[in-house]
């Protein structure tokens, strides 16, 4: 068992991900992993999930096949990806280079009132991915396992999969806005697509 | 064309007219009712298929593929529906263009009665998670539905499921 305070703290974790982006895209996961991208520099290139709870992932997958010159980086949380975990499976038969799935994982449903997930119970994310043939597949724990990752970052070799222990802690919620058609209309025009 | 031809060649039709509207990729669960149209994708480098575990993966990688600005259509059988339904929430509230064809169980001639719940639940289901639906009963009915669909869905954002009956496809044969 890790011990809760050598683990290292999200919104630092997701500061440095945001800062070695280079042209990635960028989904992120429903509750804090939202929050911290968006603490981290709000931008036109990331699309915030707010719900559809187990469809960040596949979002990501449709994303990095429809763009397959364009790294995407998915940023979600362990509960998150608990609920999709078929969707490794289904990232695994496509094999798309330029995906990244990146979860941090605090082993709790942190919106919820800290429930323990799977993960504190001992299912490792990280070697569900490597079965299901992610080309990279790491468990993050420390500040230079996450130099191995921000070395490969953006994502052109992969698929790739991160699971990052961080400290089971609720930094001050940073909202980015609700409207779900403004933040798809953004992130296209982004991509150099105008509304319908 | 003489009415045996529509009868044997709905489902080659079909692909032409996904063709025609340069869909990029069918994710799909698979059903008896959809093994045609997978087995035409495979062969063609024009269309993708992209196997999935659960349908409401189709929900989302759909929407992921449109932030990218490309076409899915989502194929699944009428019990997949239900495993869809939040997932389907993130079509209203992004508005996000969607197309899927739904072969019918649980109607016209099912032996397994356990396929009846979710099939006599599905249009219900769809409409009450805000998606218009369409019923495709005889093989001349697919293709204009289809194509009034992916024309509504990916020129204005419309969100639009065709149910292809069981009396369509042919009762499984046990």
């Amino acid at each position: 068992m890790v011990d809760d305070n050598t683990l290292l703290e999200r919104r630092n974790v997701v500061k440095k991900i945001i800062d070695h982006k280079g042209n990635a895209k960028i989904i992120t996961g429903l509750g804090s992993p939202t929050y911290d991208v968006f603490d981290a520099g709000d931008s036109h290139s990331n699309f915030y999930l707010w719900g559809g709870m187990g469809g960040t992932a596949m979002i990501g997958l449709g994303l990095a096949m429809a763009i397959p010159d364009t790294p995407v980086i998915v940023i979600t949380g362990d509960g998150e990806q608990l609920m999709g975990l078929g969707s490794l499976a289904s990232i695994g038969v496509q094999k798309p280079n330029n995906l990244a799935i990146v979860v941090l994982d605090n082993g709790h449903f942190g919106e919820t009132g800290m429930q323990k997930s799977h993960t504190s119970y001992g299912i490792n994310l990280c070697r569900i991915a490597k079965a299901s043939k992610f080309e990279f597949s790491f468990d993050i724990v420390s500040n230079s396992d996450l130099e191995n990752l921000i070395e490969i970052l953006p994502p052109v070799k992969g698929p790739i999969f991160a699971n990052i222990k961080i400290k089971s802690q609720n930094p001050p919620r940073k909202l980015p806005i609700l409207d779900g058609v403004e933040l798809k209309n953004r992130f296209r025009k982004n991509l150099g697509i105008e509304p319908l | 064309m003489k009415v045996d031809d529509i009868q044997n060649n709905w489902e080659e039709k079909l692909f032409s007219l996904l063709l025609d509207h340069k869909i990029d990729f069918l994710p799909y669960v698979p059903d008896a009712g959809h093994a045609k149209l997978i087995a035409l994708a495979e062969k063609n480098k024009l269309l993708k298929p992209v196997v999935l575990t659960s349908e409401e993966e189709g929900v989302a990688f759909a929407s992921g593929s449109w932030l990218g600005n490309k076409k899915s259509v989502l194929l699944m059988q009428s019990s997949g529906v239900g495993n869809c339904i939040n997932m389907l929430s993130i079509l209203s509230n992004c508005n996000f263009p969607f197309v899927t064809l739904i072969t019918m169980r649980g109607e016209f001639g099912e032996f397994n009665s356990w396929q009846i719940p979710m099939g006599q639940a599905t249009k219900k289901t769809l409409e009450a998670m805000g998606i218009i639906v369409h019923r495709a009963t005889h093989p001349s009915d697919v293709c204009p539905l289809v194509d009034a669909a992916l024309y509504g869905a990916f020129s204005s954002d419309q969100q639009i499921a065709i149910l292809l009956s069981q009396r369509l496809i042919g009762k499984k044969k046990w």
